[in-house]
């Protein structure tokens, strides 16, 4: 049975909202070693030969199946570079839970760079829920930089929750997805940025079949002294419809950059973009405090509602 | 219940000091249903958002159960028992109106307790508790939830601004069974409504009429009332909309 100390459990429990081992297809990830690992029938999680990482391969036809891969890192100084193949067969639909979690106590960065690709057949649908988080008091920085790849084949389905509320430093997400015809990618992202951390997300979608679709949206809040980026390109190379979007709190000094972009190549090309930054409403304060809230408790409200 | 003092208000315009409430005086004592109404401009938003603490007077007091709450912030007149229902309600991203009945109520509510509020103003409650408060709910959706946060609240003063503003006839009588409800639920409470509805000047017990930052006029409604029908200042029910200064009403 695998065991897990409490910083461990804290970790999984904030990325993987886990309590215990997951059922069905599992990967755990500590301090740069795998801790326990199980495969299911329909799928199987085989570790890479010549680079750090996974294959998983899931049958074509499964269905209401699930793969949880948290990656947790509690020693100061770590550095990985890890890569996690996807290879989701047919007319399945999964839930795949990646996510990862640094506790920092010491002098030194701790870094995690994780690449996912996942290569979506035909008809399959997947839900993908990524969660960062960070914590831990040392002045060593608490560094994650994603790096996800989505190829997806005729009439499939792909919805992604990327999630970093906490204590993350530095970030450096770049997403890329290639559609095929009548395929339907769907990004959530919810980003919150405090002290002088530091977030770039960039997203490049190519809807190259007919009739693919895509829906990439970001909320996010920067406080304090913290930077983000959010640059969307939705390129449309066939006739096909895309939206982007970037809402986004800033509050204290925090700043934030807004780079929508769109690209259309065909005369069917419907795509649209829309990015507003703005501190919150003064007004949506007095509201919550004309029903007994003090300042402090409206603002947590309002960015907690924001971001849920 | 709530005393106002000689309460000015002034604010800064090209930079020379603008009166926009002057020296208005006033008292609701408990289980009262009082109307502020008056021309538009004339102030009476200005003194439900002084009376809630959105705005502080430039001279005067606010007493509130013998307590000098001048000083108050919102948050503190809240607790102590004042509640505000915007006259253009608030929006909010990501907050759904379940959040916003619980976080009126002070307190973890069932779902079949935030129905109560909900069917009190004519929503039907399980199409809106997971309903975020945003662009997608209708003005007269937004006015009436906005209501049933005032209600959640449960308060000795309810202060009203502009309730009917947006709000269909059906629903309308909808509204005055809510006040009616309220004031039978909350022992003592009072209830300060900002209207120029001719309705709801009919269901007061007492009325005072603002005009450019005074008192005019104050009284029971039945002294006060008959004097103003067919003015300006006073709609019939055949009109929601609130005509433009000087516009007679038309019925």
């Amino acid at each position: 049975m695998l065991k897990l100390d409490e910083i461990q459990k804290r970790l999984l429990r904030e990325v993987a909202d886990l309590h215990t081992v997951p059922e069905g297809a599992y990967n755990i990830r500590s301090n740069s070693k795998s801790i326990g690992r199980q495969s299911s029938a329909n799928i199987e999680i085989t570790p890479k030969t010549e680079v750090s990482g996974l294959e998983v391969h899931i049958k074509p036809g499964t269905k209401n199946e699930s793969v949880h891969i948290p990656v947790v890192m509690t020693e100061s100084g770590l550095k990985e570079l890890v890569y996690n193949d996807f290879y989701i067969g047919e007319n399945s639909d999964v839930v795949i839970v990646a996510g990862c979690g640094i506790d920092n106590c010491g002098p030194k960065d701790s870094e995690h760079d994780g690449i996912h690709r996942f290569y979506v057949g035909k008809n399959a649908k997947v839900k993908y829920v990524e969660k960062h988080y960070g914590s831990g008091d040392g002045s060593g920085k608490r560094i994650l930089n994603p790096g996800t790849e989505v190829y997806q084949e005729e009439g499939s389905s792909v919805e992604m929750e990327m999630v970093q509320i906490k204590g993350v430093d530095d970030t450096n997400r770049m997403t890329k997805a290639v559609l095929g015809a009548g395929a339907k990618l769907v990004v959530r992202e919810r980003l919150m940025t405090h002290a002088s951390q530091n977030a770039v997300s960039t997203y490049e979608v190519y809807l190259n079949g007919a009739g693919s679709s895509a829906d990439v949206v970001s909320r996010s809040v920067a406080r304090d002294n913290s930077y983000q980026k959010f640059d969307a390109k939705i390129i449309g190379n066939a006739p096909c419809s895309g939206h982007t979007e970037c809402d986004s709190i800033i509050m204290d000094n925090g700043r934030i950059l807004a780079v929508p972009g769109l690209e259309a190549n065909d005369l069917d090309a419907s795509l649209v973009h829309e990015a507003a930054i703005g501190k919150i409403a003064g007004e949506q304060i007095i509201k919550l405090m004309t029903l007994g809230l003090t300042e402090a408790e409206a603002e947590e409200q309002i960015i907690n509602g924001f971001l849920s | 219940m709530l005393e106002l003092k000689n309460v000015c208000f002034g604010v800064e315009a090209d930079g020379n000091e603008k009166e926009i409430i002057r020296n208005v005086s006033f008292d609701i004592p408990d289980n009262e249903f009082v109307v502020i109404t008056g021309p538009n401009g004339g102030g009476k938003s200005t003194v439900a958002k002084l009376i809630a603490g959105i705005e502080k007077p430039t001279s005067g007091k606010i007493i509130f159960n013998g307590e000098d709450i001048t000083e108050r912030s919102v948050t503190e007149r809240a607790k102590k028992g004042i509640a505000y229902a915007f006259q253009n309600p608030v929006k909010f991203k990501g907050l759904c109106v379940f959040d916003l009945l619980k976080i009126a109520a002070g307190k973890e509510i069932k779902i079949s307790d935030a129905c109560d509020y909900l069917s009190a103003v004519g929503l039907c409650a399980r199409d809106y508790i997971n309903r975020e408060i945003n662009s997608s709910l209708s003005g007269g959706e937004l006015k009436r939830i906005e209501i049933a946060t005032v209600l959640a609240r449960a308060c000795f003063l309810s202060v009203f601004d502009e309730p009917e503003a947006g709000i269909d006839l059906w629903s309308f009588q909808n509204l005055i069974e809510a006040f009616r409800t309220m004031r039978e639920k909350i022992e003592n409470s009072s209830i300060l409504i900002i209207s120029h509805q001719e309705r709801i000047l009919e269901i007061a017990d007492e009325i005072i009429v603002i005009k450019d930052g005074e008192i005019e006029k104050k009284g029971k409604r039945d002294d006060v009332l008959p004097s103003l029908i067919g003015t300006p200042e006073v709609l019939g029910t055949c009109r929601n909309n609130v005509p433009l200064k000087g516009e007679p009403a038309v019925c």
